[in-house]
């Protein structure tokens, strides 16, 4: 299959994508959520952020850019603000796909379109942003062992060959985001998803994406110690 | 050397506890079995200290102090092992209610929402937004 798509479409007239809902967990994200949210909101007329129990202002500037901000009471973990933001998107009348995009930067518009653009094109349910199927992504060794485990154990255990686990970015079919039911609270829900969305049989790709490592996600990522708390997390429920 | 068996036996019974999902009722019940059994127990070592002691010596234990020790070791074990489990099972209650929190709050915002868009709408004015 060709995911190599060309640039992908930005729309000139200033209108916005209306089948399409953005799912945003948020977490204590105040310094660059309102630029993320306001970016997103060009291009896309219904954007969803859970707000995961932030002390730091963040659903209100969410709020502010243009986001329909969800409030969790207390703080649950990004699994358990991505299964509430899917829970309520995939209600939303006129919604024909979700996607999951991360609160801090770390991706890119133009790959959100491009992804869409391939799964309208191809009939796909699922597409999954991959780092790993071009160079673009500059991951230092340590977060490459961490990510290279991740996509093992979530192959092994889904029986899928994908080439990036724990990528927030994914494209989710309504029919597909019916039949997501996240248990895992904190992080182990990246595998759990692949799971849950590989059980509905439904057709699915990968479309290359490109991770920016700012400053910023890198002082916020995923460090080793949490490779350590999803493994155990996968292990016993 | 029994000792050494009836240890590894309990700290396997502790991995496969861990491992299995809790069923509700006959957790408790045995729980409470065991509650009972250890009050026996605890009374007649008190009663008859010796008593200890020889049940040690019978399956391998130097003393009836070494043995209690060993047994504490285990209880403690299984301690950690069920809270576990209960916090496992409590935080996804929490996960529940709270997510069932934050969507009835919604509904009931974009209710309002949809009822002032309403009412603009009757006013004349366009409401921003759409397709």
């Amino acid at each position: 299959m060709d995911v190599m798509s060309s640039a992908a479409p930005f729309r000139q007239d200033g209108s916005t994508i209306g089948d399409v809902c953005i799912v945003v967990p948020l977490y204590n994200e105040a310094p660059v959520i309102g630029g993320v949210i306001a970016q997103l909101r060009k291009h896309f007329a219904h954007v969803v952020c859970v707000d995961d129990g932030s002390h730091d202002g963040s659903g209100a500037i969410a709020e502010r850019a243009g986001a329909r901000v969800l409030r969790h009471p207390v703080n649950l973990g990004q699994g358990a603000a991505l299964q509430t933001g899917i829970s309520y998107a995939r209600d939303i009348s006129g919604i024909a796909y979700l996607v999951t995009f991360d609160a801090d930067g770390q991706h890119r518009i133009e790959d959100v379109l491009g992804m869409l653009e391939l799964a309208r094109a191809s009939d796909l349910a699922i597409v999954f942003g991959s780092r790993f199927l071009d160079n673009r992504t500059k991951a230092g060794w340590a977060k490459r062992i961490v990510l290279k485990t991740a996509v093992w154990v979530t192959n092994k255990t889904t029986g899928l060959r994908l080439s990036d686990a724990h990528n927030g970015l994914r494209v989710i079919r309504a029919d597909a985001a019916r039949k997501v039911n996240l248990v895992q609270d904190r992080m182990a829900h990246a595998t759990e998803i692949v799971l849950q969305l590989s059980r509905t049989r439904l057709p699915w790709g990968e479309y290359p994406v490109e991770v920016l490592y700012t400053e910023y996600s890198r002082a916020k990522g995923q460090s080793l110690w949490n490779s350590i708390n999803i493994l155990v997390d996968l292990l016993i429920r | 050397m029994l000792i050494k068996i009836i240890l590894v036996v309990g700290i396997i019974i502790i991995g496969v506890l861990l491992a299995r999902p809790a069923s509700g009722d006959r957790h408790l019940a045995l729980r409470r079995l065991f509650m009972v059994f250890l009050v026996a127990v605890a009374i007649v070592a008190v009663l008859l200290p010796n008593w200890l002691t020889s049940l040690a010596h019978l399956i391998g234990v130097g003393r009836g102090t070494d043995l209690l020790l060993y047994v504490l070791v285990i209880a403690f074990l299984v301690f950690v092992s069920t809270t576990y489990r209960r916090n496992v099972l409590l935080d996804r209650k929490i996960t529940l209610l709270t997510r069932a929190v934050t969507l009835a709050e919604a509904r009931a915002e974009d209710a309002e929402r949809s009822a002032l868009g309403a009412e603009q709408e009757s006013d004349g004015s366009e409401p921003s937004g759409g397709a």
